[in-house]
């Protein structure tokens, strides 16, 4: 059998033929890749800085002025709440509202000037260690060379204020803790979004759709007929999930499993009705497929599973927000690893139920009663 | 449930275009209750299309019409409910058991375990009911097909080229079924192809590039047609066929066996050019697949 450049040249025809009528699919290929690039390129920055911080001073004098000054300069800090109490900033950090707390006691100042070395604590939130890394390395020389230029000492001498750090909810830094909750996330959007995505496209091939058009079920019974068993599908991957992070990677689960399994479930809605959308509009499986990637990809690189999130630039956050993922991740680490309460955790549900209900709307409008 | 009314499809004007392109033109139809009306034409003519618009599957660009006393154009929801619609291809689930699927339509209707039951024992079934419906035959779907279509009890049936594709003895059974249902009251519009299906229908609508051409009974629509057809023994019909279709007069030659049927509007133009060929003929009836070949060709001259 010899190699026909006639049959070959035929062959190739039918295909850029066939790839030009499918036009999704040609555009896709076209324009994702470089929309990826762009946005993927701009958003990620794996060293994020301007993390939002709390001062909890009770007494604000040049050294606490100084030294927020001197971390502000470092360009990691920004202090969002310069003059917090205790509880305050607590439950700042517990919502994640801020990534740091510095407490400067009410007689450091004090201290300092009769020359002792007293203690100075920073709290980190350590649920995502390589967010905080790069300023928590700064911390000590940065904050211990203001407070001495402060005082009007060389910077070797002794002794000097102490600088304590506390890496809070994972205190060694155990990347598993971060990602395996996180993964919780990522693999419900893969398998949901995916497998919902085919369902009324999978209709359409078969040439079923026409028969279940023609008999008397609503667009909204067909939805929840299609979506009600995926939720099921979603609640077992979540319990497989939650298990294995508690008995192979030793993750701790401090909070309410209720309040997790709560989120998960508002989580796994949006998810498939996400999929839905989806399959309102794709006339192939494979468009649906190629849907589902468009979005999962945001969904890892955006959502902060993958990079921290407050390193990326404003615009990017916003479009963070956006993505169901992003506040389930947030979700899922402040009731595990942080033991968040309800009240803690209540914009994301917010968010999820906006997100569900924006969906489900579109998707019952985008449904085509008829054949036209 | 009222009762059957006068008419169970009227409709008026009804148009449909698809990316530029007329595929329904202007078809206006009347079907009275009870009636089996039957739905020709060349494929491609429109007859889905004009079968969707009238359950509600499709909404129509132009036109007006009632269907069992229901807006075509506000009411398709309660259509469907009142209409039963087997598509021309199978649209059951393949990957659903016999049973699997009829329970699934009786939930859709509404309609108690027990009429799964007795349909299932109507079919004969009921020993295979946990058969993937995929597997089952092209006559044997068919039949399943029907059936889920009538389980609500429709007061009209829809059906978009049944036949397609089953044995002669299963179509016979079909068309059996489907005079039993208008007996009962039921009416029915079947789209087909084949002639003697066409036969079998009280009232025959033809339809060739989304025009309605002719409607009546096939009796009446022989009779306008006004054909002659002569039979022509002869022993080179291949030859004779050959020379007979270029002679002026004639408009169709069809050979049968070693006969032609031979046929034209004038009379007498047609026996002269038999003579001409030294051919002789006797006087046949003219068929309905006769009538509709002509009528195909002159539609066809028209769009041309």
């Amino acid at each position: 059998m010899s190699l026909s450049l006639i049959r070959l040249g035929a062959l190739l025809r039918k295909e850029f033929i066939q790839m030009r009528r499918d036009r999704v699919t040609f555009a896709m290929m076209l324009a994702v890749p470089i929309m990826q690039l762009l946005l993927f390129g701009f958003a990620i920055n794996t060293d994020p800085k301007q993390l939002p911080a709390a001062l909890v001073a009770p007494v604000q004098d040049r050294f606490t002025r100084a030294m927020s000054v001197a971390l502000e300069n470092t360009g990691y800090y920004r202090f969002v709440a310069p003059d917090a109490t205790a509880a305050e900033a607590e439950r700042l950090l517990s919502q994640g509202q801020v990534a740091f707390v510095v407490t400067v006691p009410g007689n450091f100042g004090e201290r300092l000037l009769r020359g002792e070395s007293p203690q100075m604590l920073i709290e980190a939130d350590a649920t995502d260690p390589a967010a905080a890394s790069g300023a928590i390395s700064t911390l000590g020389t940065v904050g211990a060379q203001a407070l001495r230029r402060e005082l009007g000492q060389p910077a070797s001498s002794a002794p000097g204020p102490e600088i304590v750090v506390h890496r809070r909810y994972n205190p060694e830094g155990i990347t598993q803790y971060n990602i395996v909750p996180g993964l919780l996330g990522i693999i419900l959007q893969m398998t949901m979004v995916m497998m919902t995505s085919m369902a009324l496209t999978r209709e359409i091939e078969r040439g079923t759709m026409e028969n279940l058009l023609a008999m008397p079920a609503t667009p909204a019974e067909i939805m929840l007929g299609k979506i009600a068993p995926f939720i099921g599908v979603g609640a077992v991957q979540m319990l497989v999930i939650i298990g294995a992070a508690g008995m192979i990677f030793d993750v701790p689960f401090i909070g309410s499993p209720w309040l997790l399994f709560s989120g998960v479930l508002a989580f796994v809605l949006v998810l498939v009705l996400l999929g839905y959308l989806i399959s309102t509009m794709a006339r192939t499986q494979m468009q649906a497929m190629q849907l589902s990637i468009f979005i999962f990809l945001p969904s890892v690189l955006l959502s902060g599973f993958m990079f921290p999130f407050r390193g990326m630039p404003g615009w990017a956050q916003v479009l963070g927000e956006v993505l169901p993922v992003t506040h389930l991740l947030r979700l899922v680490r402040a009731v595990m690893l942080k033991g968040a309460q309800p009240g803690d955790v209540a914009g994301h549900f917010l968010a999820l139920a906006i997100m569900a209900v924006v969906l489900g709307t579109l998707a019952l409008f985008r449904f085509r009663k008829t054949l036209d | 449930m009222t009762a059957i009314p006068e008419t169970a499809i009227s409709i008026h004007g009804l148009t449909k275009s698809f990316s530029g392109r007329k595929v329904v033109d202007d078809v206006s139809l009347q079907v009275a209750g009870g009636e089996i009306a039957g739905f020709l034409g060349p494929n491609g003519s429109g007859k889905t299309t004009c079968i969707r618009m009238i359950c509600g599957l499709l909404t129509p660009d132009a036109g007006t019409g009632t269907v069992l006393g229901l807006d075509v154009l506000r009411h398709q929801r309660q259509i469907r409910r009142q209409v039963g619609y087997m598509t021309q291809r199978f649209s059951f689930y393949e990957d659903l058991s016999i049973e699997e699927n009829l329970n699934f339509v009786a939930g859709l209707y509404h309609l108690p375990r027990q009429v799964v039951a007795d349909t299932l024992a109507d079919l004969g079934l009921t020993s295979r009911r946990r058969q993937l419906a995929g597997s089952l035959s092209g006559g044997w779907k068919q039949r399943l097909a029907l059936a889920a279509c009538i389980m609500h009890k429709p007061r009209l049936l829809l059906l978009d080229e049944p036949t397609a594709g089953v044995d002669p003895k299963a179509r016979r059974q079909f068309w059996d079924e489907i005079h039993q249902r208008a007996a009962g009251g039921m009416t029915v519009l079947v789209s087909t192809h084949y002639m003697d299906e066409a036969e079998r229908c009280h009232r025959i609508h033809y339809i060739a590039y989304g025009r309605l051409v002719i409607s009546g009974t096939v009796a009446e629509v022989i009779a306008n047609a006004g054909l002659t057809t002569l039979t022509v023994e002869t022993a080179e019909p291949g030859q004779l066929a050959a020379r007979l279709r270029r002679a002026p007069g004639v408009d169709q030659v069809e050979p049968f066996g070693t006969s032609l049927h031979v046929t034209g509007s004038d009379p007498a133009a047609l026996r002269a050019a038999l003579a001409a060929h030294d051919a002789t003929g006797t006087a046949a009836e003219t068929s309905l697949e006769d009538v509709f070949i002509r009528l195909m060709g002159q539609s066809d001259d028209n769009i041309r």
